[in-house]
């Protein structure tokens, strides 16, 4: 087995953990974090798919990249929305014990 | 006389300006400035759209056009294209934003709420432009984070709990989906070496790897597109969204991924379809439309009714993936100028997407409007809105019309041609799923409008018109659905038009 | 532990599912990623992919390091459309009030902090500046860029946040500017280049590096701002220290 289809599996490997961690964590943060372990498997399997020996191809790892940004971008937007969920219903835990 | 091709040149412009508007809405601190900077990017991304449409017909049925951004071309660069297909989802955005962007201009009165959205809303059409035009499997990819993220931001807009949850549940299917869909490029990368549609269309192999990857690409659009299995996170999303919002997600925003599907289906990957797969995403519309209608009668709240109902109504949609099989115009890179009925059923469905975007749109605005009159949509509490309210009931039945299908409607033309179809290949039994899905659009329709002209018995009515809404908000809903039915007026200028969009080949003659 | 609490409702209202479910469920999904496997293993790598163009290309592009160009000048759009993504979620999480002040960074000195973190801060905070503008002068050369260069500068801004004695206002119009700069200088130079060679985003040769360097300096302005508005919108909310946040 030659070392980028190593990677290349255990990027499958990865993404396949990420995506029974979304479909069977209850809890948002885990969701979160099994999504970007999905998200790193692709990562993986696009960086073996650039390594030829001794030429690199630039453009997965351009893509890659890309991919990260936009990662960070919705996993912010995820934690944005569950913290405002979190803090209505304190809002409101606290509203009705007064 | 200017030449067509400078016409062509203009084709960045459908991205670069809703970027443009998205930034000049964030910089500006005018509620005035933003709203008329908005229309006015409306009229003009409309305007090139409408000559881009001039300069495809000029330039015959089956025409596309191919610019390299950057000079490189593909496979290094990325390339845009137009092609019928896609000119036809062009026009029926900028006409959508436009007119949402005047209801939304008096929707979004309180500056606050109008901060956030103006600049949201124009990277969404940013992005559903730049979907609709990539010739990029990874660029695609980028297309479809803009269109997600911008929509999940939009719904959230609402801010109370239920819009959240809503969000946060569309955010995380999004993810998902894109990350299926990532893998299926990577994928094809690895095997073929480009990201370039047509080049990938050209060399696609029936492989292991190619199914795989159609397998991943579909899963991550066919979560987008909410096909039935895959369709809950849809109707409180939709449902929950501010209502310009919850029309142009139910109008454009699943239409685009199930555009990409089409794409990737009968194009890109054909080689790699199989007739089984293809009936499958038939049967599941088939479900769809049942399942959908049925859940639509039994919702409790308006917008949910037609969040419901654009579950129903994307079914009909997937019944070109087994019409097309039967009529094979998925080798369409060889010839599919031959094949008439398979190009029907591209042509019906694509008739149907017009119809659905403005009827769809037409009846979450009128939604919108009994919702924000009533402070509440709740359907057995809605009596007498006929009296209180009779332009957005007027509207929502005209909709209604449409989407159950009655003649002389848009949705009457589309269905029929849909039916055609389906007997031209001798498949007899997508037409019993048609008509009894007709018949049960008519009812939770019907529901909706009984209650809505039902007297009012113990309604404190001077209360209700306290809450009148400016008559722009009514008019524009009214105008959606006008133009829906109009639609199946005018029906031979637009089939004219469909004629060429209905071969897809044309995204491949310009690039081989 | 009141927290953890509230934690356990956050969810998508969806419940944990039964034991049987899981397992049944792990059993698919190994079984799809093993297909998956195989098809991997069964079907040859497409050699050499791009990397041969983009190296012949390289000369052209203006800049000297392979993945910058790809990101910077092959597949531009691209990267035009990531920084798009990133305004989107910061439109999403920016406060909808206008304010009143100017100041972008304000600094409250009452609230005291150890003499060893404010000695720190003085050194890590220029420091860190100063590696953002390395990184992103090497991009051109080496492994490096827009996108690094802007996540250490928002470093030093997660530093001074972190510290407790800054603060940063978002609803200033240099804050504003400062998060759209990136995507604004992008589509000029895009619709420059259109002016001056007729393809939008193609650079003319000659002029190519200090362009990308013009684009790549005000997306890492933007990068910097917007990793840093995430960052502070989080932890207040997290904190609860900003009412309005509720909206």
């Amino acid at each position: 087995m030659t070392q980028d289809l190593l990677y290349s599996v255990v990027g499958v490997a990865l993404f396949g953990i990420g995506v029974f961690g979304v479909v069977v964590a209850a809890h948002v943060i885990r969701k979160l974090i099994a999504v970007n372990i999905m998200g790193i498997g692709v990562f993986m399997v696009l960086l073996a798919s650039a390594h030829h020996g001794a030429i690199t191809d630039p453009v997965p790892h351009a893509m890659v990249l890309t991919g990260i940004v936009v990662a960070v971008a919705g996993t912010a937007q995820c934690l944005w929305l569950a913290l405002r969920i979190q803090l209505l219903d304190e809002n409101e835990a606290g509203e009705s014990t007064q | 006389m200017m030449s067509w091709d400078a016409v062509y040149s203009l084709l960045p412009l459908v991205v670069g300006l809703p970027l443009l508007a998205a930034i000049a809405c964030a910089l500006l601190d005018s509620h005035r400035w933003r709203v008329g900077l908005s229309i006015l990017f409306a009229f003009l991304q409309l305007s090139i759209v409408v000559m881009l449409l001039l300069a495809i017909q000029h330039s015959g049925a089956g025409a596309s056009y191919r610019y390299a951004l950057g000079g490189w071309g593909a496979p290094l660069g990325i390339d845009l294209v137009v092609d019928g297909l896609a000119i036809i989802l062009l026009l029926i955005t900028a006409l959508l934003v436009l007119i949402l962007s005047i209801y939304s201009a008096q929707y979004f009165s309180a500056p606050n709420k109008a901060a956030g959205f103006w600049p949201l809303w124009w990277l969404l059409v940013a992005g559903l432009n730049a979907a609709f035009i990539s010739a990029d499997a990874f660029n695609i990819y980028v297309a479809l984070e803009i269109i997600g993220l911008s929509a999940v931001a939009l719904v959230a807009l609402t801010g109370t709990r239920a819009a959240l949850t809503a969000a946060l549940r569309y955010a995380l299917v999004g993810l998902l989906g894109s990350l299926c869909y990532l893998l299926g490029v990577a994928l094809l990368y690895r095997a073929y070496g480009t990201l370039d549609l047509v080049q990938l269309a050209s060399t696609v192999q029936a492989n292991p790897l190619t199914w795989a990857s159609l397998a991943l690409i579909s899963v991550g659009l066919l979560l987008k597109t909410a096909l039935l299995p895959l369709h809950f996170w849809l109707p409180s999303a939709h449902a929950s969204a501010p209502a310009p919002v919850s029309a142009v997600l139910s109008a454009l925003v699943v239409k685009a991924s199930f555009y990409l599907l089409v794409r990737f289906w009968l194009e890109v990957l054909a080689p790699a379809t199989t007739e089984f797969a293809m009936n499958f995403l038939g049967l599941l519309g088939a479900t769809a439309i049942v399942w959908g209608c049925i859940a639509a009668f039994r919702a409790s709240r308006l917008k949910l009714l037609v969040a419901y109902s654009t579950v129903a109504q994307l079914g009909y949609l997937f019944l070109l993936f087994p019409l097309a099989a039967a009529s094979d115009i998925s080798v369409p890179l060889i010839d599919s100028v031959s094949d008439v009925a398979g190009s029907a059923a591209l042509a019906a469905v694509i008739y149907f997407i017009i119809a659905h975007a403005l009827a769809k749109a037409a009846m979450f605005l009128a939604a919108g409007n009994i919702q924000s009159c009533y402070g509440h949509d709740t359907i057995d509490k809605l009596q007498g809105a006929a009296r209180s309210q009779p332009i957005a009931v007027f509207t929502f039945a005209i909709a209604g019309i449409s989407l159950i299908g009655l003649p002389p409607s848009g949705g009457f033309i589309a269905k029929w041609l849909l039916l055609n179809s389906a007997i031209q290949n001798g498949q007899w039994w997508w037409v019993i799923v048609m008509l009894v899905g007709g018949l049960l659009a008519a009812v939770y329709i019907g529901r909706v409008l009984t209650i809505a002209f039902a007297q009012t018995v113990a309604q404190s009515g001077d209360k209700m018109s306290t809450h009148l809404l400016p008559r722009g908000l009514a008019m524009c809903g009214l105008v959606l659905a006008i133009s829906a039915v109009l639609l199946g007026f005018n029906a031979e200028p637009v089939l004219a038009l469909l004629e060429g969009s209905a071969q897809i080949s044309s995204m491949g003659a310009g690039g081989l | 532990m009141f927290i953890s609490l509230e934690f356990q409702q956050q969810n998508t209202n969806e419940k944990e599912l039964s034991r049987v479910t899981c397992w049944l469920l792990g059993a698919i999904i190994t079984a799809l990623s093993i297909a998956l496997t195989i098809a991997l293993l069964v079907t040859d790598k497409a050699v050499p992919g791009l990397a041969d163009l983009a190296a012949k290309n390289l000369d052209i592009s203006g800049v000297e390091n392979p993945v910058t160009a790809v990101l910077l000048n092959f597949r531009s759009y691209d990267t035009l459309l990531e920084i798009a993504v990133l305004l989107i979620v910061a439109v999403a999480i920016l406060p909808t009030q206008s304010s009143t002040t100017t100041q972008f960074l304000s600094v409250d000195d009452k609230i005291i902090i150890s003499p060893v973190l404010v000695g720190l801060l003085k050194w890590l905070v220029p420091l860190a500046i100063l590696v953002g503008g390395y990184l992103l002068w090497t991009g051109a050369y080496s492994p490096g860029g827009a996108f690094q260069a802007g996540a250490v500068v928002a470093g030093a801004g997660v530093a001074l946040s972190l510290a407790g004695r800054h603060d940063f206002l978002w609803q200033t119009t240099k804050a504003r500017v400062a998060l759209n700069l990136g995507l604004l200088v992008f589509l000029l130079v895009a619709a420059a280049n259109a002016i001056v060679t007729g393809t939008s985003l193609q650079y003319p040769v000659e002029h190519a590096g200090w362009l990308i360097l013009v684009v790549e300096i005000a997306a890492t302005l933007s990068i910097a701002a917007i990793l840093l508005l995430l960052f502070v919108r989080l932890k207040k909310i997290a904190e609860r220290s900003e009412q309005e946040i509720n909206q």
